[in-house]
């Protein structure tokens, strides 16, 4: 692991540099998963990605983690190239990835005992702290099977944010989740990030939840993904159930509607 | 056609039986292994005598164990630490050697193709051929039966140990690789907490195979031993006292998978299948 970087304002938190991803089959063919993927995250910005299913957006997020070698072009974070997995990121899988052995509580704390060996009673308390934010509360001694699915989901996000990371990756946190809840959610996310500034990037599927959250929205096309369009949200903030009626929310919404389902050849 | 009022009192006043039945159904199913067992003895028993059977040939249950309380106590006690001693130090050591190779093995792609082929090879040799070799190059002594014992068990906790570890989710280890933990914990804290359901079958199956081991270098070499004891017995045509030892030797392999399966429930109860939780 590489030592954390003290950020830099002047330099964007995450850059991807025509970076491309082609992986090889089992069958002996290869995917293009990602081509010539350009894009910048500003400090502390919140960028929803969205694209149809298979376009490469856990791909793109990989690349960033430093769990995957983009085969072409580089990813870089506060203008450093990414190498490995680096300490002031948190990640949010598309799975809830908890460990049946664990009870709630020691899920979340497990980061710590899996880096350090050890969970300090802070981290402890941190964590309690965060399991009452997702609503989990009385979770806390349970083990992830007693769970449902979107209450695992929950715990994943509650442990990516126990190190107060200054990047999240969120890789459909919410998709689990009942339209309630991941109302509910979104605005618990808002909160955080506007008490905790963070560079999120945020992976879903659903146009009002990138609406709601987002300060721009990249769209990506089909395989191969590409950046089909970026968009400035412009909504005012604070947002709120109020922000769901805006004459705004409903023309971009429409437009990006219109951008995920138009066929690439017409792109 | 009924009415209500006249059939609440007819099935209340029935349902005291139901529920007898219902207890008897629960006392037979509990104790469905054991009846078996006991109407197994008493066929077998009644066969004996009626078909006249000879007691050398195959002798009944009683003559089996009238020719075990013909054994002193001490002898018995004797016989049974002997291939119990044998037994659980090829065990022990077949568990302290096997889970750490098959993490090695699991780990190293150098290692795995170098040494998985000689560990078949190994496997693939009657041990029963190889036995009177390794006495005579270990000796007399306990050390050529443990070195029996330990080749009969030690193959199949390394297979399964390896098959459990590289059954970790890919997800759970990309979350390890994005936590940037060293291998070692990786190891510790994810791949074998996975890997212990497959652990434990194996640790079943061995424990039972070490006994088998233990008694199969009885037969080579030994002058004490539940295998020597059934030898020597068989020789003399101590035919019933042959068969007490044979159902030691199955009681007490019994009881050792028994043992395993507890350490299991007591120590990792989450890694017990849904259905036995
Ligand atoms: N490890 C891998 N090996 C081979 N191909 C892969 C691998 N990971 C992803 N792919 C391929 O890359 C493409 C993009 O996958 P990715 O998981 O990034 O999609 P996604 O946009 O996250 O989809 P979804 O919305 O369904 O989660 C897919 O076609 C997939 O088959
Ligand atoms: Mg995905």
């Amino acid at each position: 692991m590489t030592t954390r970087i003290e950020p830099d304002g002047s330099r964007p938190a995450i850059r991807f540099d025509r970076v491309g991803q082609v992986f090889s089959g089992s069958d002996g063919g290869s995917v293009t998963a990602l081509e010539d993927v350009s894009f910048t995250l500003r400090r502390h910005e919140f960028v929803a990605v969205i694209g149809p299913s298979g376009c490469g957006k856990s791909t793109l997020l990989r690349i960033i983690a430093g769990l995957v070698k983009p085969t072409g072009g580089q990813a870089e974070i506060y203008g450093l190239p990414v190498t490995g997995p680096r300490e002031e990121v948190g990640i949010v899988f598309q799975q809830p990835t908890l460990l049946p052995w664990l009870n709630v509580r020691d899920n979340v704390t497990f980061p710590m005992k899996h880096k350090h060996g050890r969970v300090t009673p802070a981290e402890k308390q941190r964590a309690g702290e965060l399991l009452a934010m997702v609503g989990l509360e009385d979770f806390a001694t349970r083990r992830p099977n007693e769970l449902s699915g979107g209450m695992q989901q929950r715990v994943g996000i509650a442990r990516a944010l126990l190190h107060d990371p200054d990047i999240l990756l969120m890789d459909e946190p919410f998709s689990a989740l009942d339209a309630l809840t991941r109302d509910e959610m979104s605005f618990e996310l808002l909160r955080i990030w506007t008490e905790r500034p963070k560079t999120v990037l945020f992976i879903t599927h659903s146009i009002p939840e990138a609406l709601l959250l987002a300060d721009r929205i990249l769209v990506m096309s089909a395989r191969p993904g590409r950046v089909r369009e970026i968009i400035d949200v412009g909504l005012a903030r604070p947002r709120s159930m109020e922000t769901l009626s805006e004459p705004r929310f409903h023309e971009i919404a429409n437009h990006i509607r219109a951008q995920v389902f138009r066929p690439a050849a017409l792109a | 056609m009924k009415s209500p009022t006249i059939s609440a009192p007819r099935s209340s006043g029935r349902r005291r039986w139901p529920d007898m039945g219902r207890a008897l159904l629960k006392v037979l199913d509990r104790g469905a292994p054991l009846f078996a067992s006991l109407l197994l003895l008493l066929i077998w028993e009644l066969a004996c005598r009626l078909f006249q059977v000879p007691a050398y040939l195959l002798p009944t249950p009683s003559a089996i164990v009238q020719g075990a309380l013909a054994v002193a106590l001490e002898s018995w006690l004797g016989h049974i630490w002997a291939t119990l001693r044998v037994s659980l130090q090829g065990y022990a050591l077949a568990v302290a050697i096997g889970i750490p190779l098959a993490v090695a093995l699991a780990n190293s792609r150098l290692l795995s193709r170098t040494l998985y082929p000689q560990l078949v090879i190994i496997q693939s040799t009657p041990i029963v051929a190889v036995a009177p070799i390794i006495v005579v190059v270990l000796g007399a002594g306990d050390a050529p039966r443990v070195a029996i014992t330990f080749l009969i068990t030690f193959f199949p906790i390394v297979v399964s140990t390896v098959t459990g570890l590289l059954a970790t989710p890919p997800a759970m280890l990309e979350l390890s690789r994005s936590l940037g933990a060293s291998r070692l914990r990786e190891v510790k804290n994810i791949q074998l907490p996975f890997a212990v359901p497959y652990i434990f079958s194996a640790l079943r199956i061995s424990v039972t195979l070490a006994i088998i081991g233990a008694v199969v270098a009885e037969f080579v070499a030994a002058e004490d031993g539940l295998g020597f004891f059934i030898a020597f017995s068989t020789s003399f045509f101590k035919v019933p006292q042959a068969f007490a030892a044979l159902g030691v030797l199955v009681t007490l392999s019994l009881a050792l998978f028994q043992l395993v399966s507890l350490t299991q429930r007591l120590l990792f109860p989450w890694s017990l299948p849904d259905a036995e939780k």
